[in-house]
């Protein structure tokens, strides 16, 4: 089985972000950067399916500026085999591409490539859309089992666990197929030296948007960012009777 | 403006949820009819057209719609919402599972976790964790919508006197998802993103048997359980537990936070509660930056303090 998994470059997870002044967007200046966590979990779980002798190749993808170069290579340094850049200098956060136009995009790879398997990502921590992935199956006609907690194989059978509102539901389907990671999936490891060096010679693929003939005429419009609404500052309290005395009295919430 | 929404429910009732979705359909003025997809749902539908605002329900009652999957679900809905300018469904899990495989089919981008309607197609939504929002333009072909259920109250019950009219069923594609099983975590409590009172335990609890400490809390409030994403990896409490970015999203009247340190990624998912209470023994936790009232101290000495007097 041959497995593409989709990465996404955004802002690392433990970044306190700051929204521009002009409220155009978010400010990524300076900011650090890293792999969205959920697709790490992609790339983990596509690796191990390579160890374990049932993937024979293993794509990453990333749709995005040329630093998201690097997110391929950590890719690449946990173990997967190759990576294709779709090079494009809009914006992937907000405001710029939007998640049909990724699908669509890895929908063009997807025929391109003839993968058995496509592992994304629940959601982006930047857009929060959490669509791609049923996007992609939606135009393909793939089967999709999003929000991924186990995964097991039985030749070309997929069974998967999923992680719904009321508990764990388990779907399967036969490949090819769409899978969703969900963050109990795996933990992803961490990629040694020798592995990072070995990623730097790995092949990788640069596409410029352009040439893939994918229709990217917007359908949404940035109209502004804001930051949200202040909470306002509590205070501590003393004692488990001064809690009480408060929330009965002054908040009126028991 | 012609609005459907898709209902979602759950051991034939309807979730609060819809409600919620409903809420928001009306909001955009004009027509709002609900589409509920099952097997055996005839008092299910009746339970809609009570549904104040609603004035049609489509029903589609068939054995391939007994288990709700995107890919049988997707054909039944392309073709009704033809007629419609707007389609509204829950954020909740089967709500963001359908709609953007739907928006494809209908190569029409949908706009997930909506908080805010402003009219002019323009709506309100939460990026990065909720640590920004984002105000947003549809010039699409027609409007997609997730809704968040914290950010509309639910639809009455009663009132409504909707007619019903039967969906056809297309087949889904060949190669479709096959449902194996559902392994519910039952509660007899109430539901988390509804309840008004949310009791919520982190890595602090240390084991699946502290969590008892406040579970007895919980049942004097009559709260529901919450969890931090720590605590749902520790294996102390199920997966449908965790509140935050990639969790529910909860906006009770209280939320008692014990022994959760306050990640960005957990204030996403409740910091819209109405009074927030964090017991934690790090005095510089983060969440009681955003707390009305921080207790400072061992959670195993103020836990059953707390539960015995309240
Ligand atoms: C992509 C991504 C998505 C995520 N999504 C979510 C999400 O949806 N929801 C979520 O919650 N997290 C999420 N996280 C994880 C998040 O970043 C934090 O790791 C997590 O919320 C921490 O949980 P915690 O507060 O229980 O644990 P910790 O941060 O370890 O905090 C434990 C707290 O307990 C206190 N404590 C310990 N012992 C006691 C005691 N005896 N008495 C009183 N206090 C005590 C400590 O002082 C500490 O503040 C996500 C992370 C990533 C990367
Ligand atoms: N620009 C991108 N490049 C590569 N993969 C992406 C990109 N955007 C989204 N994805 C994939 O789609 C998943 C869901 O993203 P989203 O629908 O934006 O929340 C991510 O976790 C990635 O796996």
């Amino acid at each position: 089985m041959k497995i593409l998994v989709a990465c996404k470059r955004v802002v690392d997870y433990n970044v306190k972000i700051r929204v521009k002044t002009d409220g155009s967007g978010v400010d990524l200046q300076n900011v650090k950067m890293a792999m969205n966590p959920f697709d790490e979990i992609a790339v983990e779980e596509a690796v191990k399916l390579k160890e374990k002798g049932l993937a024979t190749e293993v794509i990453v993808i990333s749709v995005g500026p040329t630093q998201a170069q690097e997110t391929l290579r950590t890719a690449m340094a946990i173990g997967a085999d190759r990576g294709i850049l779709v090079q494009t200098e809009t914006p992937i956060d907000l405001g710029g591409i939007e998640p049909l136009h990724i699908a669509k995009i890895l929908a063009e790879i997807v025929k391109r490539e003839s993968p058995d398997l496509v592992i994304l990502g629940k959601q982006s921590i930047d857009d929060d859309s959490n669509q791609t992935a049923q996007m992609l199956a939606a135009l393909l006609d793939w089967p999709q089992a999003t929000y991924a907690s186990a995964v097991t194989f039985s030749g070309r059978d997929a069974t998967v666990v999923r992680e719904v509102d009321g508990g764990l539901e388990t779907l399967s389907f036969t490949l090819p197929g769409i899978i969703s990671t969900d963050l109990r999936l795996n933990t992803p490891r961490y990629a040694s030296l020798p592995n990072i060096m070995k990623a730097k010679s790995k092949p990788l693929a640069v596409l410029p948007i352009a040439d893939l003939g994918v229709d990217l005429t917007p359908q949404t419009q940035l109209v502004k960012v804001q930051e949200p609404a202040k909470r306002q500052g509590g205070r501590k309290v003393e004692s488990v009777d001064a809690l009480i005395a408060a929330l009965k009295t002054e908040a009126k919430v028991i | 403006m012609n609005t459907l929404v898709i209902a979602e429910h759950e051991n034939g009732k309807l979730k609060p949820a819809t409600l919620c979705a409903i809420t928001a359909a009306t909001q955009l003025g004009g027509t709002v009819d609900l589409i509920i997809a099952g097997h055996n749902i005839g008092s299910l539908t009746q339970e809609c057209t009570g549904v104040n605002g609603v004035s049609k329900v489509i029903q589609a009652d068939d054995a391939s719609l007994t288990h709700l999957t995107a890919e049988v679900m997707t054909p039944v809905l392309t073709p009704i919402c033809a007629s419609y300018d707007a389609v509204i469904i829950a954020a909740t899990a089967f709500g963001k599972n359908i709609l953007p495989r739907l928006g494809a089919k209908l190569d029409v981008q949908p706009l997930a976790d909506v908080i805010a309607i402003h009219g002019n197609n323009t709506y309100d939504r939460p990026v990065y964790a909720g640590n920004a929002i984002a105000t947003v333009k549809l010039t699409t072909a027609k409007t997609l919508l997730s809704v968040r259920t914290t950010a509309f109250a639910p639809a009455a019950t009663s009132g409504g006197k909707a007619s019903v009219i039967k969906a056809d069923i297309p087949a889904a594609p060949a190669n479709s998802s096959r449902f194996v099983k559902m392994e519910a975590s039952v509660s007899a409590r109430p539901e988390l993103t509804a309840a008004p009172v949310v009791v919520s335990g982190g890595r602090g609890l240390g084991s699946a048997e502290n969590f008892k400490l406040l579970e007895k809390l919980a049942d004097k409030l009559g709260a529901a359980i919450g969890a931090s994403r720590a605590a749902v990896d520790a294996g102390y409490v199920p997966n449908d537990y965790q509140v935050g970015q990639t969790g529910k999203v909860v906006a009770p009247q209280l939320y008692i936070a014990v022994g959760i340190s306050g990640a960005i990624q957990h204030l996403a998912g409740m910091k819209d509660s109405k009074v927030i209470v964090a017991i934690n023994k790090d005095p510089d936790a983060p969440i009681f930056q955003i707390a009305d009232y921080g207790l400072v101290g061992d959670l195993f000495t103020l836990l059953p303090e707390l539960t015995e007097k309240i």
